[in-house]
């Protein structure tokens, strides 16, 4: 990102005086490894059933315990991480990349197109979203995919305003004015001055609609409507320990801290990135 | 041929009490190697004129009357065909060279994005450009200051790289909004001769929009003094600091200090405020301050009259302001 560039070195070793954005990056970190790891090893299989070693409490062997089929929970976590990276990720391309589209175009456009797209947001903004979501996913069948679908369309409003707003003030600035005096039209003027400089606050934006969309991938699941099995996904280990609260409640522990941890990371992270790119604080440097 | 020929141009704000006439039956030509100035003080109407001649106006404001850039007719021209004039026939220079360029991208790229957009050139062969274009500015170090971000540089520096972002497509006319206003002295009167340099150099045409009748003095040959949007008084800027016709640039250059005014001597206001262009009636715009206002003022907008020749006012009182300047 160009601010970073003008920074050097300094940025990164600024960021990680900061205490949030060290510990958002932490923990972030933590989630995106396991996810990681997960892909080549895990301790057990995290799908195979291995029913004479179910509900065995955390020890050496299974750090995390077993579940009522014996799989190992460490190992389905960090499965599990991957699957909720990979929702909140897609998830948050389509709202972000639709999303803020819509609020350049409205922000350029002006009139009736500004009208029509932020009328829009205000409808879907009506309905909550993850009881939206739950429709839609209810109307497509339950699935990764179709949660994926529910949970991006819901983030499309939340970014359009955000930069429609943004854009909109650019779009007050002199330079603006002095690159239409240059003949540059709104497409461009749009591409190559307004995003660039509305892109910090998108990109923070970002992060904090990623924490929520692991919420709510979490919470489908937890519903049945979102990951199916066999793969594991923390919402429906949360579900699933639900049964077993009084003999193995480490059952839900162990899902509900991965949940927290990502949650909190990205959050951190996101709220430490605002932090930093905010002007005035980098101006203080 | 005339280069530019402005015709009774009017533009029109809409407010909440209905339109507001920001510029009223502006009328004046410009030949390439020709220099005009705007004067007059602030909501005279003088930026919103330079606003309108570039196709920036306001949403929502309405322009009438001709302005014909070598006989093409700008008012009835699409935003496309605007964009391919705009930067490349004719150029803008900004008051607030601190805003008026983008913060995220090196003043090299932004002094060559206009040579890329309207000649087609290459982005290696318009960043070369871009540099000669610093270095003709003055701009020291033009090589290695291209690829500084605006906040690396100090206002008079900013405010050369606009001017070669104005110069990069050689445009036949140059309007300077305030270009100095922002800047200390020292760096006025340096950019200043770098602006009238170039206007020579390469044979353009220049409007200069200010409120300093100092800067008018030194730099245009023609001074079109505005008030209430309207051109009260057109002169050769000679003609203009002999005598002044309109009782408007007369209280204009009595309230200007002068070196050599005795001790104790009052500068003379202007009695008033400057209208609510909302409000002004369809009559002289100065009439409500005019220390010489008859009743046929408030009748109809006065029509210019000569003065001598090429010196021209909109004021069917002259003869009493006249008397009243000999006083």
């Amino acid at each position: 990102m160009s601010i970073a560039a003008d920074d050097g070195p300094g940025m990164v070793a600024r960021a990680f005086r900061h205490r949030s954005f060290a510990i958002g990056a932490v923990l972030t970190g933590l989630v995106i490894a396991a996810a990681l790891v997960s892909l080549f090893w895990t301790p057990y299989s995290a799908i195979e059933l291995a029913v004479p070693r179910k509900l065995r409490p955390p020890s050496a062997e299974h750090p995390f315990g077993t579940d009522h089929f014996g799989r190992d929970i460490l190992s389905m976590i960090m499965v599990g991480a991957r699957n909720s990276i990979v929702v909140g990720v897609v998830a948050v391309a389509i709202g972000c990349s639709i999303g803020t589209a819509l609020g350049l175009l409205a922000a350029a456009r002006r009139g009736w197109v500004e009208e029509l797209v932020m009328r829009f947001s205000d409808f879907t903004f009506a309905f909550p979203a993850i009881l939206s979501a739950i429709m839609i996913t209810a109307l497509l069948g339950p699935g990764t995919i179709n949660s994926i679908l529910a949970i991006g369309i819901f983030n499309v409003p939340v970014f359009a305003r955000l930069a429609r707003g943004a854009a909109s003030t650019i779009w007050a600035r002199d330079f603006i004015l002095a690159a239409r005096a240059a003949g540059k039209g709104q497409a461009r003027i749009t591409v190559e001055h307004v995003l660039p400089n509305i892109l910090s606050i998108v990109i923070v934006q970002a992060t904090i609609a990623f924490a929520l969309a692991i919420l709510a991938e979490a919470g489908l699941s937890y519903l049945g409507l979102g990951t199916q099995p066999p793969l594991p996904s923390w919402g429906r280990m949360l579900n699933d320990a639900q049964t077993f609260m009084y003999d193995a409640p480490y059952l839900a522990v162990f899902p509900g801290l991965a949940i927290a941890v990502a949650v909190l990371g990205l959050n951190l992270l996101g709220d430490g990135l605002r932090d930093l790119i905010d002007p005035r604080l980098a101006r203080k440097r | 041929m005339t280069l530019l020929a402005v015709e009774d141009l009017t533009v029109s704000l809409p407010t909440r009490r209905g339109w507001a006439r920001a510029v009223r039956d502006l009328s004046f030509a410009l030949d390439r190697g020709q220099t005009l100035g705007l004067v007059g003080e602030s909501g005279c109407g003088k930026s919103m004129t330079a606003l309108a001649l570039m196709g920036l106006q306001p949403e929502g404001a309405r322009v009438a009357g001709r302005i014909a850039l070598d006989g093409e007719d700008l008012l009835t021209l699409d935003e496309a065909d605007l964009c391919r004039i705009r930067g490349n026939r004719m150029a803008m220079i900004f008051q607030e060279p601190m805003t008026a360029l983008n913060p995220l991208q090196p003043i090299g790229r932004q002094v060559s994005e206009p040579l890329r957009l309207h000649r087609r050139v290459g982005r290696a062969e318009a960043e070369r450009e871009a540099v000669r274009l610093l270095d003709r500015v003055g701009l020291p170090n033009a090589a290695q200051r291209a690829h500084a971000h605006p906040h690396m540089l100090s206002g008079g520096q900013r405010q050369r790289a606009m001017i070669a972002m104005a110069l990069a497509c050689g445009p036949d006319l140059l309007i300077a909004d305030e270009p100095t206003t922002a800047l200390d002295v020292t760096i006025q009167g340096q950019i200043l001769d770098l602006v009238i340099e170039l206007v020579d150099e390469r044979g353009m045409a220049l409007i200069l929009i200010t409120h300093d009748l100092g800067v008018i003095a030194e730099t245009v040959d023609r001074v079109i003094v505005m008030y209430g949007g309207a051109g009260v008084e057109e002169a050769s800027s000679e003609a203009l600091f002999d005598y002044r016709a309109h009782p408007y640039s007369q209280g204009l250059f009595a309230a200007l200090p002068q070196i050599g005014l005795a001790r104790g001597a009052r500068l003379e206001p202007i009695p008033g405020t400057v209208p609510d262009l909302a409000d002004l009636p369809d009559a002289c715009t100065f009439v409500d301050r005019c220390p010489i206002a008859a009743g046929a003022c408030r009748a109809a907008p006065p029509p210019p009259l000569a003065v001598a020749r090429g010196h021209r006012a909109r004021c069917i009182r002259l003869e009493e302001a006249r008397n009243r300047s000999i006083r």
